[in-house]
């Protein structure tokens, strides 16, 4: 069982570390997560996104966050990427294994992943 | 909604947008009914305002005039035979004990009955998309009970280690799987 002392011993390996707080990071990762992000797919899509970018290492230079609609619900699940002095990017249609692609390709190799923007999607 | 579990995570987001310091998310289970509760210390809504709740057209958010999540709530509950109450008290007009309880009832052996799902997922986005607000969980099935107090990890973390923190995420979502594993 998952015990209260295991979430203890949590806290003690973080004593040495500086923990991040929510828009520190360098890049920013919104997932839409209104009626209409919900109802769409976007839950996995944030599981996968978090998930994703602790396991890559990537937790110091990537946040990963949570907003309302965004406007265009036609397109949700719908993923933006924020990156001081860069374009912002809008991934559409997002699943899972998408956003385990944009990890890899885009957060932690620097190139957008073209053909899930929402430019490649009008 | 293909979960009631989206459900909750949908409308427990109002209340976390309503100012709540402390969400309860209550799921009650007999073998025949499934009765999910969501309460909150929010601002509350006014009485023109929650009698309106219900109607797609009334909605908080600004980027259109359409609000869908009560009304699926609703709809889901009602194709059951089911029902959806609202109760809710203005901070203005109840400055000490405000907020929103919003409570469905369903029956589970309906056949248009949504099935209830990951539960789990959505009380963890829920803390990952709220770090700072208390959620207290309580999931009550004919089998034994599931519970999460965010007020308590947030004891054991003492404020160095916020609930948004990955490991801390995952420590929850296993905790929440066993208890889940030792009821089923």
């Amino acid at each position: 069982m998952k015990s209260l002392a295991e979430l203890a011993a949590i806290r003690e390996r973080m004593k040495d570390r500086v923990v991040l707080r929510e828009g520190q990071g360098d890049i920013r990762v919104v997932v839409g997560m209104a009626t209409c992000g919900i109802a769409a797919g976007a839950r996995p899509v944030l599981s996968a996104f978090v998930e994703g970018v602790a396991n890559a290492g990537l937790s110091d230079k990537v946040t990963v966050t949570q907003t309302g609609c965004i406007g265009i619900c036609q397109y949700e699940p719908v993923v933006e990427v924020f990156e001081a002095g860069k374009e912002k990017v809008t991934y559409v249609k997002m699943t899972a294994d998408k956003a385990k692609e944009v990890i890899e390709k885009h957060l932690k190799g620097g190139s957008p992943v073209a053909e899930y923007t929402i430019g490649s999607n009008q | 909604m293909k979960e009631l579990s989206l459900n909750i995570l949908d409308v427990a987001k109002n209340s976390v947008k309503a100012g709540a310091s402390l969400v309860k998310i209550e799921i009650d289970e007999t073998d025949e009914t499934l009765r999910i509760t969501i309460s909150d210390d929010g601002c509350g809504m006014k009485p023109d305002f929650l009698q309106n709740v219900t109607d797609p057209f009334c909605t908080t958010r600004t980027t259109r005039a359409v609000g869908l999540g009560i009304p699926l709530l609703k709809l889901q509950a009602e194709q059951t035979g089911g029902e959806l109450t609202i109760s809710s008290k203005h901070i203005d007009d109840h400055p000490e004990d405000h907020g929103t309880v919003t409570s469905a009832l369903f029956y589970k052996n309906h056949i248009d009955m949504t099935p209830l799902g990951d539960v789990c997922g959505s009380v963890v986005t829920l803390i990952q998309g709220s770090p700072d607000i208390d959620f207290l969980y309580i999931h009550k099935t004919p089998k034994g009970d599931i519970s999460l107090d965010t007020r308590e990890l947030r004891e054991v973390l003492g404020g160095d280690v916020p609930l948004d923190n990955a490991e801390v995420l995952m420590w929850i979502t296993e905790n929440l799987n066993e208890q889940y594993n030792s009821v089923s």
